[in-house]
């Protein structure tokens, strides 16, 4: 990380080992950055959150070298190593920053009896309800007892009763018994969603958390309290007894909402999504998600999938389908209409196409309005791609005015559009009904109805591919499950019209070989990428050839239009 | 009347040998019932219950019993084997695979028409035996005849053109002939006894039973006797010298490849062998339908007299085939080669040793009582 | 080490050698055996005796109450070598049963795949809430695949009812009704 390079570094030491760690950080970071699977315990503690330290799980034992008072000289001990003034107590590790020559113990008697004693009093009013709990197989609290905990409960008094199945929002369950008081939830509507709406009211065992009245939590951003919860207080209603988590596949994907393009996970089980949630890139979305992306993955279920390849309504086999397409583009006076949602390698295609039946490529922009934190105003996760791969060079428009009067004039006989709908964006059904028309898209709408040749394609929870986010920053995703049976990756099929537009043989294609003529063809691609080796965090592009477009984002958590496009994280592994 | 007056001797002998087939066949099926009933029992298990007939098992308490019995099961089992689907592989020599099952039935079959099964008086007052054909070389057809039954055993183990039924076949044939020697010659002291010179018998198998009134055979010339079971064991391929079926090496053995009603008659023709064999052990060395030894007759003349003759006969024949049955779940099955050196190395010097000793008694004793 | 004594191994005698004792023994004992007490079950009408925690077909127990006890936790899904158990898992409707709205969850579909089912006892064992059983049901048939996946209702009609030492979610439900409890 570029940060890490400016900071200067200092030497600690933990259990006993010298370990170098940034200047800056607390203990906990230190900790976990001096690896050999070492952790430091925290329910509180949230590396994007402000310091509350009110868990108390996080004690550690701390010294510092002793010195002389009067000369200030290091008091050694007698064989000769300094000497250690160690803290009579524990120290929480959240709130301790590290510092030159600070001696840290992580697993001493002290700190297990300090770790023990905090999961008992955390125990003691925590309900059984692992069996119903949604939280259960992530949960910190169970980790944790389990690992510091005594085993049995000495707690023979009754148990507090708490109000349970609280709703606090459209989207958030709460369950205060369970509710450790972390206030982790409480510090992110504040600092970071920046809507105010939780607290805690009451004293002593009676702390419960809660909406302010007349308040609920129903911001864009409501779903990170429950994956920031540590234990299953906070449960999201979308996810609440579907599914148990240990059964869930994780897989890394991309966020489709907008331009800023935050990482996500896919929590998939035999070929069904059960939730999304964001995954950490400091780069791009820290550890945060919108709400709205996380509902994305219902469309995969819907029933107005296209699930076939067809000609006038036909089914026929993909070959057949890239047949027809490459007959109608052949016949000349094609337009290409683009996606902004479609994936870099597709785009790429795309432009190919375009290019070797002359036809001219159209992009519809998608724009709508930006919340300044990780919804940017560009609602399309690919536009930088469209112009990295040259499929444009100018912004697209919003509709398609100079298509439809090309249409109208007789100059176009051939339309090759991708996942737009044409009749919403100023081609009527009856201007259609003139050309011959090639739809590719995930779900079907009016234009796949008029279409002459209907190509199915994948989502993005179905396919691998890579986006560019509003930094230049590309980031790669994977397919977590299965498309609609029989449905090729979009490449293949694209090749499929593409190869023999050039007089080819289409070749049975991989992701990678993709890669390896899109590296060869942009001087932007670093010659060696390829989509398997694409570093986890993203790899950055220089964007500064495209500085003068006009970009619709307006400064948001981690772009500032002020700044250009410098992308905020070098390419990691570089 | 004329027809039926002229046409009688050749229909009668018809009547009487349909009616014995379908009374042997009738045994051969119990004796089936038999050794699973009496295999269960040794082993602490009931053997077949459940079977049971419409109208004749629901007779109150005695349909029960029967059921119980399992009187019922041979009838099941019959048709099992008539119904069961008739395969057959594809590597057989069709006409031989065919062949050999009536050919192992058909001499087992034949050799009953010998054999006598009791007694009545005429209207002379002379003691004849009753029997289809009453011929003075009995016992030598029955050697001959049953002999025979070895070729439907090579022949299935030949047809099935496969390696068990083939090895199953070649030690059927070798064992055979292995036995059949120490068999004829455990029989010669009995003829010389039974058949002296100038008796009227010859090899009779009537005379030889006529010639038991006072001591049996099987008193008399103990070693005889013993040496004719186990060979008597051996021909009837039953354990402990089932080598040609030996399911424990040879799957099958010879009735691997045979299945159905085809495999059915290969049963048959065990048990008919059984009971043959337990018959002549029986007419040989256990005084036939004599009462008890120098109890000879207490039967009577008429027509209970035979009845009851013939009851004792088969009583003391059913004993043999439990004997062969008792004997299947005591002794375990031989190596093969241990059947070979009992055979050659000690059954037979052990026959000829004996009939040169009963020789010496026999003269002597003819000496003595002259 | 204990020393090993060679036995000598003794000449046979003569009646040995012709095994006819040793005949006429074997067909003593055999026709004991004959005589003694069968030993057969006559099955479809006698049933033997069920030992008490025999694994048979696992099934679904309600409370003495005739209450679901099954949470729909999934533990024995996971823990399921054969994964022959599946579970969709469901919320109680606290409009419908009012006194149980507090467990909240409860299986909406559970189904056992018999064909799958390797009688292990592992689910009962990794039950939290009891509710799974490995009872004394031994026999069971089908004649299709489908008739071998024994669903919720099935599940439930072979288990019946077993006796409960906790009562669980009635103590929760009473800490409920009386409120905070210090």
């Amino acid at each position: 990380m570029k940060v890490e390079s400016i900071v200067e570094h200092i030497t600690i030491k933990i259990d006993g080992e010298d370990v170098q760690v940034p200047k800056g950080i607390n203990v906990i970071e230190a900790v976990k950055m001096a690896g050999k699977g070492k952790v430091v315990p925290h329910y509180c503690y949230h590396p994007k959150l402000s310091i509350a330290g009110n868990c108390r799980m996080c004690m550690v034992e701390m010294g510092m070298p002793m010195r002389d008072r009067a000369t200030g000289e290091a008091i050694l001990e007698e064989d000769g190593s300094p000497k250690i003034g160690w803290m009579p107590k524990p120290t929480i590790g959240c709130a301790t920053d590290v510092a030159p020559g600070m001696h840290i113990r992580t697993d001493s008697e002290m700190v297990k009896e300090s770790r023990n004693g905090v999961t008992e009093f955390l125990l003691i009013n925590h309900p059984l309800d692992c069996p119903i709990c949604d939280q259960a197989g992530e949960c910190r609290l169970q980790e944790f007892s389990a690992e510091h905990g005594r085993g049995y409960s000495r707690f023979i008094e009754d148990k507090n009763v708490k109000p349970k199945r609280t709703r606090l929002g459209p989207r958030v369950m709460l369950d205060d018994e369970r509710c450790i008081l972390c206030s982790r939830c409480v510090r992110f509507t504040q600092e970071v969603a920046d809507e105010d709406v939780l607290g805690f009211v009451d004293r002593g065992t009676y702390s419960t958390l809660t909406c302010y009245p007349g308040k609920e939590l129903a911001h864009n951003y409501s779903l990170n309290t429950v994956d920031i919860c540590p234990v299953g207080a906070l449960t999201s209603t979308d996810f609440r007894f579907k599914m148990r988590v240990w059964f869930l596949k994780r897989t890394p994907s991309i966020c489709t909402e907008s331009s800023v393009g935050a990482n996500t996970e896919i929590w998939s089980r035999e070929g069904k999504i059960y939730r999304i949630t964001p995954r950490r890139n400091d780069a791009v979305n820290d550890t945060w998600m919108t709400d709205s992306g996380r509902a994305l993955y219902k469309a995969v279920e819907s029933d107005d999938r296209l699930t076939h390849y067809t000609i006038e309504g036909v089914h026929k086999t993909s070959d057949e389908v890239a047949a027809a397409a490459v007959e109608m583009l052949k016949a000349g006076d094609a337009v290409v209409v683009g996606s902004v949602h479609s994936s870099l390698e597709e785009q790429f295609y795309y432009g190919m196409i375009a290019q070797r039946c002359s036809a001219k490529p159209m992009l519809v922009s998608h724009y709508g309005e930006g919340d300044g934190l990780l919804l940017s105003e560009d609602r399309s996760p690919n536009l930088r791609g469209a112009l990295v791969t040259g499929l444009i060079d100018a912004l697209p428009t919003a509709d398609l005015e100079p298509l439809a009067r090309s249409v109208e004039a007789g100059s176009v006989k051939t339309i090759f559009a991708v996942n737009e709908d044409l009749t919403e964006l100023g081609l009527s059904k009856e201007l259609l009904a003139k050309v011959q028309v090639i739809y590719v898209g995930t779900h079907a709408n009016a234009t796949s109805e008029v279409a002459n040749l209907v190509i199915p394609s994948l989502m993005v929870f179905e396919k691998d591919g890579t986006f560019i986010n509003q930094n230049f920053l590309v980031q790669r995703f994977k397919a977590a499950v299965p498309g609609p049976r029989g449905i090729q990756p979009d490449f293949t099929v694209l090749e499929k019209i593409c190869a023999p537009l050039a007089q080819e043989k289409p070749a049975p294609v991989t992701i990678d070989a993709v890669w390896e003529r899109m590296a060869a063809t942009f001087d932007i691609l670093p010659e060696d990428a390829r989509w398997r080796t694409l570093p986890e965090a993203g790899l950055a592009l220089d964007g500064t050839a495209f500085q003068e477009l006009q970009f619709v984002e307006t400064k948001n958590l981690k772009y500032d239009p002020a700044k250009a496009e410098v992308p905020q994280a070098e390419p990691a592994g570089v | 009347m004329e027809l039926l007056n002229t046409s009688l001797p050749y229909l009668l002998p018809i009547v009487y040998a349909v009616a014995m087939i379908s009374v042997f066949m009738g045994l051969c099926a119990y004796s089936v019932l038999a050794e699973r009933k009496v295999s269960g029992w040794i082993q602490g298990r009931v053997g077949p219950n459940r079977t049971r007939l419409p109208l004749l098992g629901h007779i109150p308490i005695l349909g029960n019993l029967m059921t119980g019995l399992g009187l019922f099961q041979p009838a099941a089992d019959g048709l099992k084997f008539l119904f069961k689907e008739e395969i057959t592989p594809g590597h057989v020599r069709k006409s031989y695979y065919y062949l050999a099952p009536i050919v192992a039935l058909a001499p087992a079959l034949t050799t009953m028409v010998v054999v006598p099964f009791g007694r009545y008086v005429d209207a002379d007052g002379v003691m004849q035996p009753l029997v289809l054909a009453n011929v003075d070389l009995g016992m030598l057809i029955v050697l001959a005849i049953s002999s025979l039954g070895v070729y439907g055993i090579v022949l299935a183990g030949w047809a099935s053109n496969s390696k068990y039924p083939f090895l199953g076949g070649i030690r059927a044939s070798a064992q055979m002939i292995s036995f059949e020697l120490s068999m004829g010659l455990a029989l010669l002291p009995v003829f010389m006894w039974a058949a002296a010179p100038g008796s009227e018998y010859g090899m009779s198998l009537f005379g030889v039973v006529q010639s038991q009134q006072s001591a049996w055979l099987g008193l008399w010339q103990p070693l005889s006797a013993l040496i004719f079971l186990v060979a008597l064991f051996a021909e009837t391929n039953r354990l402990p010298f089932d080598m040609a079926e030996s399911e424990t090496d040879l799957v099958g053995g010879f009735h691997t490849e045979y299945g159905a009603f085809k495999f059915g008659l290969f049963f048959v023709a065990e048990y008919a062998h059984i009971i043959i064999g337990s018959a002549v052990f029986v007419l040989l060395f256990a005084g036939g339908w004599n009462f008890l030894p120098w109890l000879a007759d207490p039967w009577g003349d008429g027509l209970i007299g035979a009845l009851l003759s013939v009851g004792w006969f088969m009583a003391k024949v059913f004993f043999m085939i439990f004997f062969f049955i008792w004997m299947r779940w005591t002794l375990p099955r031989f190596r093969y080669d241990q059947v070979m050196s009992l055979g050659w190395k000690i059954l037979l010097p052990v026959a000829v040793g004996n009939l040169v000793l009963n020789t010496f008694i026999i003269a002597i004793y003819d000496t003595l009582t002259r | 080490m204990a020393k090993t004594k060679v036995l000598e191994r003794k000449p046979l005698t003569f009646a040995e050698k012709t095994f006819l004792p040793q005949i006429a023994g074997g067909l003593k004992t055999t026709f004991a055996t004959m005589l003694q007490k069968k030993v057969t079950l006559q099955y479809p009408e006698e049933r033997p005796n069920i030992p008490d925690n025999y694994r048979g077909v696992p099934t679904l127990v309600r409370d003495p109450n005739g209450r679901e006890k099954c949470v729909s936790c999934q533990l024995c899904e996971f823990v399921c070598p054969p994964k022959a158990i599946r579970i969709t898992p469901g919320e109680i409707d606290p409009e419908a049963e009012p006194d149980r709205a507090h467990v909240e969850k409860a299986p909406k579909e559970f189904d056992i795949n018999m064909l799958r089912c390797i009688y292990c006892g592992l689910c009962q064992e990794v039950c939290p809430e009891e509710a799974i059983y490995l009872q004394d049901v031994f026999s069971l048939s089908g004649y299709s695949r489908e008739e071998m996946i024994n669903n919720k209702e099935k599940l439930y009609e072979l288990g019946g009812t077993l006796p409960d030492s906790h009562y669980k979610w009635d103590k929760k439900k009473a800490a409920e009704v009386a409120g905070n409890s210090h």
